[in-house]
Formats: C-alpha cells, structure tokens, sequence
C-alpha cells in the first residue's frame, strides 16, 4: 500500500487556480428543476467573514442522479459542481437546481441535500459538509442527519429569509458556539 | 458501493495546528461526525479537454515574453493507495513567481512582479496517470505567521480524482530547501514518511539538457480498496 500525499492549506492565493473552474450560476450548467438560490458567509472563531474561503458543492439533478463519466464518454462531465470563492466580506452565492433524493446507507432514499467542500487560508485540509433544504418532511428520517446530535442538526438546514421569496442562508461557522457540523468522510 | 480506507493517523495535518497562527480561529473545536460513504461522497465531479487548455500545463508561454527565473519540469503520476494510476484527473496548479511574488491583489510582497508570468496552470492525467508541468522554480517568500517566517519554495496543487473522497489540495516542495524544518504549514503534518512525501526529488532523466531542471512528485490519492468486502 502506497502512502497517501498529505494535504497542504490552499493559501491565500488560490484563486490565481482556482478562477477558470468558478462556477456560481444554474446558466453554466444546463441541468432542469426547480432552481435554488442560496447565500451565506463563512465566518471565523471571532464571528468575522473569511474573504479568502472557497465553497465547491456537489449534488445531483432533480432526478436524484449523479452526473458520471460514463454518461457521455470522453465529455467533460461537472454538471453538479460548483466553485464559489468568498468576497471581501467572506460571502458566498448560488444558483442550482434543487437536487433529488438519493439513495442513503440503510437502502433508504436520502433527503435532499448538497455535498460541500470548504478550503480556506488556515484550514490545512479540506473541510466536508451537508446543505439540507428547509421544510423537506424527508429530514425528519435522513439517515446522516440523525447521525448528528439534534441541538447540532441546524447547522446543516438552510434557512428561509423573511422577505426574500425563494432566497435561502446558509451559513459556514467554522469555529464557537453554532459551529457547523463537519463530516469525517 | 466500492470501499475507501480511511487515512491512516499522522499522514494530514490537524486542523488546529498552533503554529501556523491562522488555524486558531479557523480550526473547528468539534470533532467532525464520521461519514458512511454513500453515493453523495463516491461520486464527483469528472472534467475534460474542454475545461483545460493545450499549452495550460506550460505557466513559461503565457506570454509574448518568457519569464524570468530558474525553468523546471515537474512531472510524475497521480496514483491510489495501491499503485494504479488515476487517469483523467484534473489537476490545478499556482505558484509565485521566481522572485516570490504571486499576481495576486493581496500579496503585498515588495519582490517585483514579473510582466511574463502568471503562474497558474492547469492538465488531466494521461492513461498512465501521468502529468507534466512545465515553470520557473516559484521563490521563497516572506509571510506574516511569526517573526521573520518564509515560506520555502512551493507549488500549490489541486486535484479531483475518483470521486469527492479523493479530493486533495497540498504543496510540492523542493529538495534540500532550508527553509523546511522552520516552515508551520509543512510541519503541520505529524508523521515524518508522510511529509517527506511533499518532497519533489530531482530528476535527470526529466531534465532536458541545456533548457529545464526536471523534477518528480508523485502524488497518492485516496482510492477504491480492492481487498475489501464490497456490500
């Protein structure tokens, strides 16, 4: 068995990389459903913005499937990939497709929900989250949220904003009180 | 489902890493919740010839004119855990330039900055699981972690294998830098194999006479077990 390359910090100068694979609007990606939008920040020990943050989501169409390789041969094939960097204030936005429901670790389907990577200036690996959406009567039963303690299961529901119509928060705390709960994967 | 290990202990850093003085307010206190692997972490995403350019893995032609510093080849092959090479996967690099200045807005540095490089980059592993950079040798930089830190000599890379799992950034570094034992973010990997492992290794038969130094750095992602049980 070969040893694993250990991860390194992004640094703050990852966007130089990063740029060319941004992608932070349904238009770059020609999936169908219902489209989502959802906003946040993520935020530090000290409740201030992390402006030197990238989100990179993935998630399945409204079908609940995956986009693969084998679906068309030698095409690229990144139709649930987003790459979002924070701004000055360490917001982040998008646009997507509400994704379906997959199959879970019981053989039950999965709420929906948006897998998340976080890399950032000062986290020396990649940290994995969920986004669940608000309201899904399918929460009540995931499979990987009820692996969360349920005071800690917030973190992981995108909210309503009052007044915003479709617009849905969802924060990153990476560290306090509401940390967000991040996955061993 | 296939099956992946999980990393062994030591082979990644911590997230809190006290040196490296960013991580105490970035670092979570909780320990992360272990996962099961479900479709959702199996798959991801899967890029192609139409997100990367011909000449992108070749940061010295981005320009009319070739930049300055020492030019390199860093070439090698993104393997699993078990030696098979991972094809097609996307690989993203950057770097400072020969001077130890990115082009980048917050990089505050008062080394120049060079009209001749950009120093980013980006190529798909061959079927072998091969890729080849083409660059000047990236400078130590100063930062402002501690009182008269550099960082040594390094290039970022980024890269997607077979599915979100596989999932890695790191750094390649440059053998007999003496910057190494007193740099935070290198250290911060606890087992001593492991960071040898962020090492490059000079390279003849990868140095072309009179043009470039070669250098190799392979890079091991997390991959499918093929000894484990399958459910």
């Amino acid at each position: 068995m070969t040893a694993l390359t250990p991860s390194q910090t992004v640094g703050p100068f990852f966007h130089l990389g990063f740029a060319p694979l941004n992608r932070e609007n349904l238009a770059a990606t020609g999936m169908a459903g219902e489209a989502i939008t959802i906003q946040g920040r993520v935020l530090d020990g000290n409740g201030a913005g992390v402006d030197d943050a990238v989100i990179e989501i993935w998630q399945p169409d409204s079908e609940g499937r995956y986009s693969q390789p084998e679906d068309t041969p030698g095409e690229s094939n990144f139709k649930g990939f987003r790459r979002i960097p924070t701004d000055s204030t360490g917001a982040f936005r998008f646009t997507t497709t509400k994704p379906g429901r997959v199959p879970g670790p019981d053989g039950e389907l999965q709420a929906p929900h948006l897998m998340v990577t976080v890399l950032a200036r000062g986290l020396l690996k990649q940290l994995t989250t969920r986004i669940y959406l608000p309201a899904e009567p399918s929460n009540q039963t995931d499979a990987v949220l009820s692996l969360v303690p349920p005071e800690r299961r917030s973190t992981l529901i995108a909210k309503n904003i009052a007044g915003a119509g479709d617009l849905l928060e969802w924060n990153v705390i990476l560290q306090g009180v509401s940390e967000t709960v991040f996955f061993d994967v | 489902m296939p099956v992946f290990r999980r990393p062994l202990p030591g082979t990644h850093p911590e997230y809190l890493s006290p040196a490296y003085v960013s991580t105490r307010t970035r670092a979570p206190r909780q320990p992360p919740i272990l996962l099961p692997h479900t479709i959702s972490e199996l798959t991801g995403p899967v890029f192609g010839h139409s997100e990367v350019g011909e000449d992108d893995n070749d940061l010295t032609c981005q320009h009319s004119g070739e930049p300055l510093g020492e030019r390199i080849i860093v070439t090698g092959r993104v393997l699993d855990e078990d030696g098979r090479p991972v094809r097609g996967a996307l690989v993203e690099v950057w770097q400072a330039n020969a001077a130890g200045r990115y082009r980048h807005q917050v990089d505050d540095h008062g080394a120049p900055l060079d009209p001749n490089f950009t120093g980013c980059g980006r190529m798909l592993t061959d079927a072998e699981g091969r890729y080849r950079l083409v660059s000047i040798k990236p400078g130590a930089y100063p930062w402002k972690n501690h009182h008269n830190a550099w960082r040594p000599a390094h290039i970022h890379f980024s890269l997607f294998g077979a599915g979100l799992l596989s999932r890695l950034v790191t750094q390649m570094y440059f053998p007999g830098d003496p910057l190494l034992p007193f740099d935070p973010i290198f250290n911060s990997v606890p087992d001593e194999r492991s960071r040898s492992n962020l090492i490059s290794r000079f390279d003849w038969d990868t140095t072309v006479p009179g043009h470039a130094l070669g250098y190799r750095f392979d890079i091991v992602l997390r991959g499918r077990d093929a000894t484990a049980m399958e459910r």
